[in-house]
């Protein structure tokens, strides 16, 4: 006999067994099987996003070329070669005027709805419009924007594409920056209060500050969105083949709606020019998303 | 009743107060800085504290002790006009500050803020770092000279610097729950207000964090007024000269009122009360 036995995986008599094997074997069949549905749900959702982002890379990538980035449009489907740059152009300027418009504004209602009105009539009412705002489907803002704006200064711009492309961010902006203001406890804004400091000072010091990172991704991610608005860039800014660097002064393009005219020709050179377009605008998009994390990342609470 | 001194309208008073400025007042040994005076507290049509009398002694320790939902806390925050924001908040007789009514029309709150300081129940730093945490309120309140000096000076006061003097452009939000209570306080007394309000400061707290808040608010009374609320009477005890004792009475509709039963000397309110609900209170029968 040994003072000092070996831990056994048995217990002592009259112990509690703790060992997997004294569970039921129901228990252990659901467990088995919850972990199978989480799995299987997984690979579900996997699949097309791998699908998507194969399918584009495989197709896309044949044309991807330095030249394809930079050249024009060519002005005939039919034709070999080519380039996006003008609809790459597009789509940064267009995006970028849209996003300065309506991140500054949105914001601007956020706090207004989260700091000032709460639950006063007119916030109520913001606050439900913003909502119905955000189911307006694309092509009815292009339309509205067609007839508010295209047709009074008489033609289609990159502007007006932008303009579209703003109201359509602005709800979500709202509503995301909204939430993320919401988030920031109100212990810090009294103790800025009890400091004497006034409410858009706390505001801009206090509260702004601890939720930037959550408003700049739920911007960017608007941004992304708006990127890929098709309709209303057909509607409204009307198409160009070459570069058109002024948002204020003639048609301008975009991919998606490049994407969209050389998707629907029967010419095999416009449907590649069509899947290049398609990953340029991933890639762009990407490059939103990781510019977003980055910023988020710097602005975050550290912790430690 | 007091000289005047202090400017709270919304005219800009930038001078810094000088704490430990003796105010003739009408109390013997002590200067009261703050006087309520039949004060109570409505939230809508809700009176939740009902006529409150009592002052406010200039370098001491005013604690303000009483069951959950006696209304203490409720007083305490209606004496920098923390309330204000609440909507339907709404406070009738006079709360006076040097002898002026903070609740005047034409007194600006964030002058007011800007003289009574205040401490939470819960740590609740900026998510900046432990020096920007300091400088806040030097910053906002424009204080000339070189933050540094007061952002260190806070600090020491707040017996924190020796803990924290390497680490000062770490987020304060790394410091224990002790230690962010300290930080705050120091925050509070970077302003430098004539009277700070404590919330039940140490709530939040373990024993030993407790005692160093103690000891810092004793060592606080040289240059400040301190109202503090607590739930704890053994920490009343310890370290105030004045207690205020609150309880919640139900009056004929069944509505429940906070009411200051008892307002005196903390070692003749614990030893020898005036009242009885306070000895019942005291002696543990009740609450």
């Amino acid at each position: 006999m040994t003072l000092t036995a070996p831990p056994a995986a048995r217990p002592a008599a009259g112990g509690p067994d703790l060992t997997r094997a004294a569970l039921s074997g129901r228990r252990r069949f659901t467990n088995h099987l919850a972990t199978a549905a989480i799995w299987v749900a997984v690979l579900l959702a996997v699949i097309p996003l791998a699908l998507v982002t194969y399918t584009v890379l495989a197709k896309g990538g044949g044309v991807m070329s330095l030249s394809f980035l930079n050249e024009d449009i060519p002005n005939s489907y039919r034709r070999e070669g080519g380039g996006m740059g003008p609809a790459i152009v597009g789509t940064l300027l267009i995006t970028g005027m849209a996003a300065l418009m309506a991140i500054p504004l949105g914001v601007f209602g956020a706090i207004y709805l989260n700091e000032y009105g709460k639950q006063r009539p007119l916030a109520r009412v913001i606050r439900l419009m913003s909502d119905v705002m955000t189911g307006v489907p694309s092509i009815v803002m292009g339309l509205f924007i067609y007839i508010s704006w295209v047709l009074l200064v008489g033609e289609q711009t990159g502007f007006a594409g932008a303009l579209a492309l703003a109201c359509l961010m602005l709800p979500v902006v709202i509503r995301s920056s909204e939430e993320m203001l919401r988030l920031v406890p109100d212990e810090l804004r009294q103790a800025s209060m009890a400091l004497g400091a006034r409410k858009w000072k706390t505001t801009l010091t206090v509260v702004l500050p601890a939720a930037i990172s959550g408003i700049t991704s739920g911007s960017l991610l608007a941004v992304a969105r708006a990127a890929g608005e098709t309709a209303p860039i057909i509607i409204v800014t009307g198409i160009v083949f070459s570069p058109n660097w002024n948002l204020f002064d003639g048609s301008n393009t975009a991919l998606p709606a490049q994407i969209f005219r050389n998707a629907s020709q029967p010419f095999p050179a416009a449907q590649d020019r069509a899947w290049g377009a398609a990953l340029t605008l991933i890639v762009i998009v990407l490059g939103f998303t990781i510019i977003a994390r980055f910023i988020s990342s710097r602005f975050a609470i550290k912790e430690r | 009743m007091a000289s005047n001194d202090t400017n709270l309208t919304t005219r800009p008073s930038v001078a810094v107060h000088a704490p430990g400025t003796t105010v003739s007042g009408a109390d013997s040994a002590n200067a009261s800085v703050m006087q309520l005076r039949d004060v109570s507290v409505y939230y809508g049509s809700y009176e939740a504290v009902r006529g409150t009398t009592m002052p406010i002694q200039q370098n001491q320790v005013t604690a303000m002790i009483g069951p959950s939902g006696c209304g203490k806390s409720t007083v305490l925050r209606a004496l920098n006009r923390m309330n204000d924001p609440i909507p339907g908040a709404r406070v009738s007789g006079d709360v006076l500050f040097h002898g002026q009514d903070l609740y005047a029309k034409d007194v600006d709150p964030i002058q007011v803020r800007r003289r009574i300081g205040m401490v939470f129940q819960k740590p609740n730093p900026f998510p900046k770092s432990i020096y920007d945490n300091v400088a806040y309120g030097l910053r906002i309140n424009g204080i000339k000279g070189r933050l540094d000096d007061h952002v260190e000076e806070a600090l020491t006061k707040a017996a924190l610097w020796d803990e924290v003097k390497d680490k000062l452009r770490k987020s304060a939000l790394a410091l224990s729950g002790g230690q962010q209570q300290r930080l705050c306080i120091a925050r509070t007394i970077a302003v430098k207000p004539e009277v700070i309000l404590m919330d039940e400061p140490c709530s939040a707290l373990d024993p030993i964090a407790t005692a160093k808040i103690e000891d810092l608010i004793f060592e606080l009374t040289n240059d400040y007024t301190i109202v503090i609320v607590t739930h704890n009477m053994q920490q009343a005890a310890r370290v105030s000269h004045y207690t205020a004792f609150f309880t919640a009475e139900v009056d004929e509709a069944q509505e429940r009122h906070g009411r200051l039963v008892e307002f005196s000397q903390t070692g003749k309110l614990f030893t020898n009360p005036a009242d009885k609900r306070t000895e019942d209170y005291i002696t543990g029968r009740f609450g």
